[in-house]
C-alpha cells in the first residue's frame, strides 16, 4: 500500500507531468485561460490517463510480449478508439458531461501526456494496480499544474503588464517558477 | 476559403524562418523544452522529428486520393507512428547513449502537433515535389529552433557548446539551465525578446504616430 501511495505522490508532485517532465504543453498553453475550464480539461485527462493505463497494462500483459515493435503503434491506435468509445458512451449515456467535457475529449488524443504515461509506465514495469495508482496522480499533477497556471493568469489579465509580456512570452516564464517551485519536492523521498 | 498561391521557394522558406514551427506557431514544445538541455540531444531529437516528418509528408501526399476523409486523422497518425518505430530502433542501435537520453521522448514524436499538422494543413493537398520542400523547411526551422534553446541551455548550464568548453575556467555553470525549469525560463526569454524585437520594428517605422498627438495616444485607436 505504502509503495502504491508512494507512486501517486511522486507522480503528482516530485515528477509533475506538467511542469517536470514537460508533457502535456499544449492544453498547458492553450487552455489555462480560466479556472473554471482548467478543472474541467483536468477532469477529462484523469479519466482518460486511468482508461489509457488499464488499456496499456492490458497490451504488455497479452499483446506486446509477441511483438515489441509493434508498442507505439499499438498504444496509439488504442488510445484514439478508447477516446471515440468513450466520447459515444458519455453522449449517450450522460449528455451532461459530455457537454461539460466538450471539446477537450477529442483534444486530449494528441496530448502527449496520454502516450506519455503508457511508455513510462511500460519502462517502469508497473503492474496493474501500480499503473493506475501512476494514471491518479499524474491526473491529479496535472489538474493542479493546469488550476495554478489558470489561477496566476487570470491575475495577470488585470495587471499592468509590459506589451511585450502580454503573450506566450509571459506564460512560460511563469510556467518556469512554478516548476521551480515544484522541484521543492524532489527532497521529499530523500530519506 | 480559397487555397493561397504560393511559390515553391515559399514553401521552403516559410517554415524555417517567418512561421517557424517553434518560435512562431508554438507548436511541438514538449520535444523542444524536455530534451534540450545539450546541443547534442537538440541535434538528435531535430534530426529524428525531421526524418519522420519528410518521410511522412512524401506518403501522406503520395497516398491523399486513396484516404477516406472520415479517417485521414487516424491514417495519419499511424503513417507517422511507423516511421517513428523506424527512428526509434535505428536510433537504438546507432547512437544507444543518445537513445538512451532522449528516452521515451522519440516515441513521444508520434504526438507532436507539428508534424500531424503539416500533414493536415499541406502535406494533404498538394504534390509530392511540394510536400517534400515544406518538410524539409519545417523541419529545418525545428531544428534550428532546437539548437537554439540547446545552445542556450548548454552554454549557461555547463559552460560548454557540443562538449567543447566555452566560457573559461572561472565560470561557474548556472545549474538551473539544466533543470526543467531553465528549459521554460529559456524558451519564455526567446518570445520575450521577439515580442520586444516586433514592438520595437513598430516604433522605428512609424515614429510620427508616437509624436502626432495625444488624441492617438489616449484613444488607443490602433
Amino acid at each position: 500500500m505504502n509503495e502504491l501511495f508512494m507512486i501517486l505522490i511522486s507522480a503528482m508532485l516530485v515528477n509533475n507531468f506538467t511542469l517536470v517532465l514537460f508533457l502535456g504543453l499544449c492544453p498547458f498553453m492553450g487552455v489555462s485561460g480560466k479556472v473554471s475550464t482548467a478543472l474541467r480539461m483536468g477532469g477529462a485527462n484523469i479519466f482518460v490517463l486511468i482508461i489509457t493505463s488499464m488499456a496499456a497494462s492490458f497490451l504488455n500483459a497479452y499483446v506486446l510480449p509477441y511483438a515489441p515493435y509493434l508498442r507505439v503503434i499499438s498504444f496509439i491506435v488504442v488510445i484514439a478508439s478508447l477516446v471515440q468509445i468513450v466520447e459515444t458512451v458519455i453522449k449517450k449515456v450522460s449528455p451532461t458531461l459530455f457537454r461539460e467535457l466538450g471539446i477537450f475529449l477529442p483534444l486530449i488524443t494528441t496530448n502527449c501526456a496520454i502516450l506519455g504515461l503508457a511508455i513510462f509506465q511500460t519502462n517502469r514495469g508497473y503492474d496493474f494496480m501500480e499503473g493506475l495508482f501512476f494514471a491518479v496522480g499524474g491526473g491529479l499533477g496535472l489538474t493542479l499544474a493546469l488550476v495554478l497556471m489558470a489561477s496566476i493568469r487570470e491575475q495577470t489579465e488585470v495587471t499592468d503588464i509590459p506589451a511585450m509580456a502580454r503573450g506566450m512570452g509571459l506564460v512560460l516564464i511563469l510556467a518556469g517558477s512554478l516548476s521551480l517551485a515544484f522541484m521543492g519536492f524532489a527532497g521529499m523521498f530523500s530519506s | 476559403m480559397s487555397p493561397r498561391v504560393t511559390t515553391p521557394q515559399q514553401d521552403f522558406f516559410r517554415g524555417i524562418w517567418r512561421e517557424n514551427p517553434v518560435l512562431v506557431q508554438l507548436l511541438g514544445l514538449c520535444p523542444a523544452l524536455a530534451v534540450t538541455n545539450t546541443v547534442e540531444n537538440s541535434l538528435a531529437m531535430g534530426l529524428a522529428t525531421f526524418f519522420v516528418l519528410l518521410c511522412s509528408s512524401i506518403l501522406v501526399s503520395a497516398f491523399k486520393s486513396w484516404i477516406p476523409k472520415q479517417v485521414r486523422i487516424s491514417a495519419y497518425i499511424l503513417i507517422i507512428a511507423t516511421f517513428v518505430t523506424l527512428a526509434d530502433l535505428v536510433l537504438a542501435a546507432v547512437v544507444p547513449g543518445i537513445h538512451k537520453a532522449l528516452g521515451a521522448f522519440i516515441a513521444l514524436i508520434v504526438v507532436n502537433c507539428m508534424i500531424l499538422g503539416r500533414q493536415e494543413a499541406f502535406a494533404s493537398k498538394n504534390t509530392i515535389g511540394r510536400s517534400v520542400l515544406d518538410a524539409v523547411g519545417t523541419g529545418i526551422g525545428f531544428i534550428i529552433a532546437l539548437v537554439m534553446i540547446g545552445g542556450f541551455r548548454e552554454v549557461m548550464g555547463y559552460g560548454t557548446f557540443l562538449n567543447f568548453p566555452v566560457m573559461g575556467s572561472s565560470f561557474e555553470p548556472w545549474i538551473i539551465m539544466i533543470l526543467p525549469a531553465g528549459g521554460f525560463f529559456t524558451m519564455g526569454f526567446i518570445l520575450l525578446f521577439f515580442a520586444w524585437w516586433e514592438e520595437r520594428k513598430v516604433v522605428h517605422v512609424q515614429p510620427r504616430r508616437w509624436i502626432a498627438g495625444v488624441t492617438s495616444e489616449v484613444g488607443g485607436a490602433d
